[in-house]
């Protein structure tokens, strides 16, 4: 099995901040990878690490199985960058822009210009092709940006908050093309704030927080971390409480719970939410216990998130250092 | 999918990396010069401002010097176009370090450090760009210049000489100007660094006053400072006023300024943060 990326203890400190603490981390060739973590928790950095933007203090990195510190420029051959924001020349054309990033990426006149054609018919940009990008709207931009990243047909895209502005038609669009090029054959690694995003793209997420990896896994493993599916039911009356907890003792995975206020008993049932709740109603009926409402809760990964960096969170919002508009 | 492996690198051959060196500073140049098309505001003041100068130093400095006219050669017009034109190209030269600065911060010099392109094409793009704005520049001020009275009195080839050697040095300076905007990465900076940097060496010259005019102190220095020979150069081209060697001592400075600042721009450009 061939790897997309490999970092090992990869560390970046800035004064004493310390962007990456010791990241390790890797990827499959082929697939998608996503990153999450709170602001300032180094996501943008590990992304320039990994396109030989900036050269870390300590680690290895390695891209396709390529070396970024010793063999930067072998690696710039075969990725495509679209950074958190985007990096495209206003004062050009749409069409323009790609043209000049495709002849920088080696591609012949003709064949940058076919690409240059066809990558702004899928972006949905044809009709802007010829305006210049200062007219563009955000979600424009953003589209260029990714057309910037994909003239070249890179191996693996880095992609830093793709989706950060866009609308949900354009989000969906742009999930759309990212999995074509999944399909394809192409790596990407992709950062979010969207864990909507990292949960259906991502075949394997990482949650990073002040430079370091708190939780790597499936999105199903993460939200297993969370102890499963939950399944709540309102009760009509109170009387029915000892009826309803008897009933359902052979389903839960762990002890249930009561809320008097609600008339509302807890059930943690493991992983297999939808099937223990046929059960459940189904024993509820055979003890003839009236239900109000009834209803099955799977940990989003919002709950994972939370969960994860929520400790932090507190004190993550107090420490507002000034933050550079920009690395350079 | 097999993985790229670094033992299989397609190695470049000489002619083929050679031709990729000057299509990507191609690319980068026209990038530049485009922007310039769509800038027509840019354009504009940059030709108004040489025909300013030359106006205001022309009937400013020109009424007070007339009288000297022995050490003015003849028209002070004659004596101060190529004293102008060295301060405009120097100009010209600040705006590479002002313009890198600003895709420092629009993010866009990543997108081309992240490319597999050549890692000198960015900043010779650049600086080729601006010194194709500045023959557009001196064109101007040639054109104004000859309706204010400017003419050349030394033949046609040592004219062409005068508007080389003019190039070069904002070439070179271009480079200077390149590592300046680098180091200190804000447009506005790189733009307060230069004149302060250009302003006085421009005055403690020969561009405008003949240097018997200052000082004794100020003489030592303005002697011997490259502006100076840019100035002198310049004349003893366009109008065969003696220089002692200034057209060389300033080539020597523009070999002085690439030596140095050719590769220390390329290697600020390379390094990352
Ligand atoms: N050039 C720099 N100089 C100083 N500090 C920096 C620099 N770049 C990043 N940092 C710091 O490193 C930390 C990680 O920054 P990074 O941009 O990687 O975060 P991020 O996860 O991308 O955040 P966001 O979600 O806000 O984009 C932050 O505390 C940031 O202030
Ligand atoms: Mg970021």
């Amino acid at each position: 099995m061939s790897l997309a990326f490999e970092v090992k203890n990869l560390a970046k400190h800035y004064g004493n901040v310390k962007a990456l603490d010791g990241v390790t981390l890797e990827a499959k060739e082929g697939s998608i990878f996503g990153l999450l973590g709170p602001n300032g928790a180094g996501k943008t950095t590990l992304v320039r690490a990994l396109s030989t933007l900036l050269e870390p203090d300590k680690g290895s990195a390695k891209v396709l199985g390529i070396d970024v510190i010793k063999n930067p420029q072998r690696v710039r051959e075969v990725i495509g960058l679209a950074g958190q924001f985007a990096a495209v020349d206003e004062y050009l054309t749409g069409e323009e822009n790609l043209y000049m990033v495709g002849r920088l990426y080696h591609l012949s006149a003709k064949e940058t210009k076919q690409r240059t054609k066809e990558l702004l018919e899928r972006l949905n940009l044809a009709d802007a092709a010829k305006r210049q990008v200062r007219t563009y709207s955000g979600g424009m931009r953003r589209r260029l940006d990714l057309g910037a990243c994909l003239v070249g047909r890179p191996k693996i895209l880095f992609l830093d908050e793709p989706t950060t502005g866009l609308d949900p038609r354009t989000r969906l669009d742009l999930w759309e093309i990212i999995r074509d090029l999944v399909s394809q054959g192409t790596s990407i690694l992709l950062t979010t704030q969207y864990l909507e995003e990292a949960d259906v793209l991502a075949d394997k997420i990482a949650v990073i927080d002040r430079g370091k990896v708190i939780a790597e896994g499936t999105s199903a493993k993460l939200k297993a971390m969370l102890g499963g599916d939950v399944i709540e039911i309102q009760l009509e009356s109170e009387r029915d409480r000892q009826k309803a907890e008897q009933a359902i003792k052979g389903i839960a995975k762990k002890a249930s719970s009561y809320d008097e206020a609600t008339k509302t008993l807890t059930i943690p049932v493991g992983s297999d939410g939808s099937k223990s709740l046929a059960e459940v109603v189904r024993s509820l009926d055979r003890a003839k216990v009236p239900i109000h409402a009834l209803a099955l809760h799977q940990p989003s990964l919002d709950d994972v998130f939370l969960t994860l960096t929520g400790a932090k969170a507190s004190e993550v919002a107090t420490d507002a250092k000034p933050k550079r508009k920009r690395a350079a | 999918m097999p993985s790229l492996k670094e033992s299989e690198p397609p190695e470049m051959t000489l002619t083929k990396k050679l031709s990729y060196e000057f299509s990507d500073t191609w690319a980068v140049a026209k990038r530049n010069l485009l922007r310039y098309t769509r800038l027509p505001q840019l354009v504009f003041f940059s030709a108004i401002q040489p025909i300013i100068f030359l106006t205001l130093f022309n009937f400013v400095f020109g009424g007070a010097l007339g009288k000297s006219g022995a050490a003015l050669h003849g028209k002070y017009i004659n004596y101060l176009l190529p004293g102008i034109m060295v301060q405009v190209t120097l100009f010209g030269g600040l705006q590479t370090g002002i313009g890198l600065a600003r895709d420092i911060n629009s993010g866009i010099l990543d997108r081309f450090r992240s490319l597999p392109m050549s890692r000198a094409a960015v900043l010779a793009g650049r600086t080729f760009a601006d010194t194709l704005r500045n023959v557009v520049v001196i064109a101007i001020m040639l054109a104004y210049g000859s309706i204010l009275g400017f003419r050349f009195t030394n033949g046609f080839f040592p004219a062409v000489g005068m508007v080389l050697i003019l190039l070069l040095f904002g070439y070179a300076f271009s480079w200077f100007s390149a590592f300046i905007g680098m180091a200190v990465k804000d447009e506005e900076t790189a733009q307060l660094a230069g004149f302060v940097l250009v302003f006085p060496l421009v005055f403690a010259s020969a561009a405008f006053v003949p240097v018997q005019s200052m000082a004794t102190w100020l003489q030592h220095f303005a002697n011997n400072q490259p502006i100076t020979f840019a100035a002198n150069g310049a004349r003893e081209l366009a109008l065969g006023i003696p220089s002692h060697g200034a057209v060389w001592k300033l080539l020597a400075w523009v070999v002085g300024l690439l030596v140095v600042f050719v590769p220390l721009s390329i290697w600020r450009y390379k390094k990352s943060v």
